[in-house]
């Protein structure tokens, strides 16, 4: 088994937060791991990405070549988009429906959202409405992790566990709601018929 | 023992305390600062109290790791590329003085530039110094060279430069962990003129450093991190250095058909590369960086030969490398990948923060220069650089540590005036106060606008060596107190702001104007804890 993800986002959205959970259940799990992360300067409101790969064998490269990537996960729409040469043919993208306009040259959302529609197998999630509904906007990007769990060879099991891990720290009712925002996310992926 | 899975960085970093560490140094940089904070977090770091304050800059950090290991204890120095040239000095001489208990220097390159004014390669500053250079391919490589390397400098009484890249430093892969050693007695040189750089002491030790060339060599040639992969197919031969070995063994999950030589340890194990060249028709060189052993190999001239890389555009001459390039390098079939972004994905720059100081010192500054020409603020490295791009365009130079002061003095001492150099806080502690020195002699008319967010923000909130003491230090190094002005970036006081730094423009001396703002960063980072 060998699973590529490349995770994007923009600087500050949480990219590396994702990116962490799934790293513990893929090591808690036994599998061997490669997570390469961005720091420094395009933290700053910049494009950011992440390659993790999973594989039950030696990984060697940091980088998930181009064109091998069995999924993108975004937190970001147009960000999904900047990142597609990355996705194997047959890869799935899971990705944040609502834009995050900081730049005065964003192209027009409804154009974003089509191009994105346009993939054969794409999952486009509201998870900041999702977020919003629960009154817990800083759990969207579990919302998102829910959504791609339908795709990620790791059990949703392991992965709560995890998100109960990572967050532990932060209290009981923080881990209930970050579950709570994956199994939201992980339902509407699984109406919606991607994979 | 819990798994671990370190960043490249981190997994130095433990390694460093698994094997002894008695104390860091470091200046923060992209891609190095996680070494010391792991460190810095570290419960055994606590429980044994090893140092781990970041120091002023590289420089004063070699040099205190220096001072800990003719103390015979066993020192770890951290910086990221560009801060082996301000070390450099400490750095070259600490070859010729050789070292009592065992001393790293850890450098972190950013061949791609991702955070980083230029793509510069450690290893010749290995060459230069004529030490023995250590050069990771992975996490585990990393976490097990400490305490290899800590044996390895002791042993030859040499620092050591360890060698690591953007991709191994910011990546995380599961690794193990092995014993545990004790820290290192305090105990002086043997020889008690050993670190005194004079003339014939200088010669003597420079002549034993050259003698002990062939012994660096011989470690390469049975180190762990040197190895002969041998293959079938000899039309071509490998050559992979550091993390290019990964690249190379993405292809060949099963195994390489050619015969490989993984390099992790220089001086170049001479005999190894032989037989390799002996072996193959050809040879392919990998480097994360420059064509430093590629230009070994071919020798002079530059022409096409059996040697292949960098230089002969079978890989790009600059950057990083990746999976597609080294396939293509090998000659592998490389699919074009099934997707294209669309023209509509436009690039999005990293930007200041909502809020941040520096966008209200900007404002203000253009406004307070708008009756001068334009091509007059120099300006230097920190989250502030930013203020090159639109909407600010308010800086026309970033050069390195410290150099909008002293480039300011020299513009203005050209004619250009009034000159202005915009420094951050933990910029202006590291280089800033010498050039202020300077400018302030020549009573040169440049105003210093010190940008003070209270936190070297750029590399994720360090504290800053001259936190609290800018007005002291300004007019310690003679800037006139009345011309020693703080602001506070906030839109509401932008029409003061603009006023102070106007009446600055004018004065023809040396001013220098403290914008003083916590970075929205920080405070936000506080407010949670």
């Amino acid at each position: 088994m060998k699973y590529d993800v490349i995770l994007a986002g923009v600087g500050g959205q949480g990219v590396l937060s994702i990116a962490t959970i799934l790293a513990v259940a893929a090591v808690d799990a036994d599998l061997r791991l490669r997570q390469a992360e961005v720091h420094g300067m395009s933290q700053r409101g910049g494009e950011v990405q992440s390659h993790l790969r999973i594989a039950d064998r030696p990984i060697y490269s940091d980088l998930i070549p181009v064109g091998g990537a069995d999924l993108l996960l975004s937190m970001e729409p147009m960000e999904a988009l900047r990142y597609v040469s990355f996705l194997k043919p047959d890869g799935v993208i899971v990705t944040e429906r609502t834009p995050l306009i900081n730049i005065n040259n964003y192209p027009e959302i409804d154009r974003v959202i089509a191009a994105l529609e346009q993939f054969p197998r794409v999952v486009l999630v509201d998870a900041e409405g999702v977020a919003r509904e629960m009154r817990a906007t800083r759990s969207s990007n579990m919302v998102l992790l829910g959504a791609a769990s339908a795709f990620v060879p790791l059990p949703g099991a392991d992965l709560e566990a995890a998100i109960g891990k990572v967050f532990g720290r932060k209290g009981e009712s923080m881990v209930a709601q970050n579950v709570e925002a994956f199994r939201r996310g992980r339902a509407i992926a699984e109406g919606a018929h991607a994979g | 023992m819990p798994k671990f899975v370190p960043l490249g960085n981190e997994a130095l970093a433990q390694g460093a305390l698994d094997a002894g560490l008695s104390g860091m140094y470091a200046y923060p940089g992209t891609p190095s600062t996680e070494i010391m904070e792991y460190i810095q977090r570290a419960p055994e770091a606590a429980e044994r109290n090893v140092h781990r304050r970041w120091s002023a800059n590289e420089k004063t950090a070699l040099e205190a790791a220096l001072g800990m290991s003719y103390a015979g204890k066993r020192a770890l120095v951290g910086m990221k590329s560009v801060g082996l040239n301000v070390a450099a000095d400490p750095f070259m001489n600490a070859a010729i003085t050789g070292v009592n208990g065992g001393l790293l220097v850890a450098v972190a390159d950013d061949p791609s530039m991702h955070s980083s004014q230029n793509e510069q390669d450690s290893r010749f500053f290995g060459r230069f110094a004529l030490i023995p250079t250590i050069e990771p391919a992975n996490q585990q490589e990393a976490y097990d060279l400490a305490a290899y390397a800590f044996k390895l400098s002791e042993r030859h009484a040499v620092p050591v430069l360890v060698r690591i890249t953007t991709r191994l430093a910011h990546s995380r892969a599961d690794i193990t962990r092995g014993e545990a050693l004790p820290e290192k007695a305090l105990t002086l040189p043997q020889h008690p003129q050993q670190f005194v750089l004079l003339p014939a002491i200088s010669r003597r030790n420079y002549a034993r450093l050259l003698d002990k060339q062939r012994e660096f060599e011989a470690e390469s040639e049975a180190s762990f991190l040197n190895r002969y992969e041998d293959g079938p197919d000899k039309r071509r031969g490998i050559l992979a250095c550091g993390i290019a070995y990964n690249y190379l063994m993405e292809h060949y999950p099963d195994g390489c058909p050619h015969p490989v030589l993984k390099i992790g340890q220089y001086p170049l194990p001479t005999r190894l590369v032989a037989r390799l060249v002996e072996a193959c028709d050809e040879i392919l060189v990998l480097e994360e960086g420059a064509p430093l052993v590629e230009e070994m190999l071919r020798g002079y001239p530059f022409e096409a030969g059996t040697v292949h890389g960098r230089l002969d555009g079978c890989l790009p001459r600059a950057g990083e490398l990746n999976p597609v390039l080294v396939a293509r390098a090998l000659g592998l079939d490389v699919a074009e990948p099934a997707f294209t972004a669309p023209e509509i994905v436009v690039g999005r720059p990293p930007q200041l923060c909502n809020g941040c100081p520096h966008g209200d010192t900007f404002r203000a500054l253009n406004e307070a220069l708008e009756q001068y020409s334009k091509g007059r603020v120099f300006a230097d490295i920190g989250c502030y650089t930013l203020g090159a791009l639109p909407p600010y365009n308010a800086i026309n130079s970033c050069v390195d540590m410290g150099a909008s002061v002293t480039m300011a003095k020299g513009a203005a001492d050209a004619g250009l005036v009034p000159a202005v150099a915009v420094i951050g806080d933990s910029t202006f502690s590291h280089s800033g106060m010498t050039g202020l020195l300077d400018a302030v002699n020549a009573n040169a008319p440049i105003t210093v606008i010190i940008v003070d967010n209270e936190t070297t923000a750029m590399t994720g909130g360090q504290e800053t060596p001259g936190n609290g003491r800018f007005e002291q230090i300004a007019q310690g190094l003679g800037v006139a107190a009345e011309h020693v002005r703080v602001i506070t970036p906030l839109p509401r006081q932008h029409a003061q702001n603009v006023q102070v730094i106007q009446e600055e423009l004018e004065y023809d001396g040396v001013s220098v104007v403290i914008a003083r703002r916590e970075c929205v960063e920080t405070a936000r980072r506080k407010r949670r804890s």
